[in-house]
């Protein structure tokens, strides 16, 4: 599976080992971590939900996208969702490839579509006690 | 003519229309006019060009035709990353 929905720690080295291949030269991964504020808002947690199956199935449409457009060796991606801290990894994208050039793009080309494209929504808690969905228009409180 | 289909709401969505699915007895045709129902009965603020929907677990074009028994499931603007 190279898209995968996980309620675990995501652990970089060994999501990064499994990209090793003697055909590849350069390796670029991607760590997406919660920060501390967004909007000018202190952000003391984030929750992040997905619909797991649509997910990992138009995940799995981007990393085959990312194989065609660009000459990658092995790309994986993988999302956390369930309650963060701050710190935490919610997102790890990793690409290896012959050359850096294609490992750069595919690497940008998998985060970018995944956080246009895939089922997975962000609930930031504030510092005041507020919370509010990140991207969302309609109001929940 | 009226179908019956599930309406399922997700994130955002759920919260505010405070339940996670129900059955919709509808004279929507497609998606989209199904959205612009549920959105005025549940007070959605989100455009529907930012919103994705999918029928019965794959993702769909709002325009797709709603048929009896249909499940259709509301996501909210995504956010991952």
């Amino acid at each position: 599976m190279s898209f995968k929905i996980t309620s675990a720690v995501i652990d970089p080295v060994a999501r990064k080992r499994e990209l090793e291949e003697s055909a590849a030269g350069a390796c670029v991964t991607f760590e997406g971590w919660v920060r501390n504020h967004n909007d000018g808002e202190a952000v003391q947690a984030l929750e992040y939900e997905a619909h797991a199956e649509i997910a990992e199935k138009e995940g799995a449409r981007i990393v085959a996208e990312a194989r065609e457009r660009f000459t990658i060796t092995t790309a994986y991606c993988e999302h956390r969702v369930g309650k963060l801290a701050i710190g935490d990894c919610a997102v790890w994208v990793g690409v290896s490839a012959p050359h850096r050039g294609a490992a750069f793009d595919a690497c940008r080309y998998i985060i970018d579509e995944t956080k246009a494209r895939v089922p997975i929504w962000k609930k930031e808690h504030y510092a005041s006690g507020a919370t509010g969905w990140v991207n969302c228009a309609t109001r929940t409180q | 003519m009226t179908i019956e289909v599930t309406a399922r709401y997700f994130a955002a969505f759920r919260e505010r229309a405070g339940r996670d699915a129900e059955r919709v007895t509808t004279g929507a045709r497609t998606a989209a006019e199904l959205y612009g129902e549920l959105a005025r009965r549940h007070g959605f603020a989100d455009s529907m060009t930012r919103c994705k929907v999918a029928v019965n677990d794959e993702l769909a074009d709002w325009n797709v035709a709603l048929a009896a028994g249909d499940e259709v499931l509301f996501f909210p603007p995504v956010a991952g990353g």
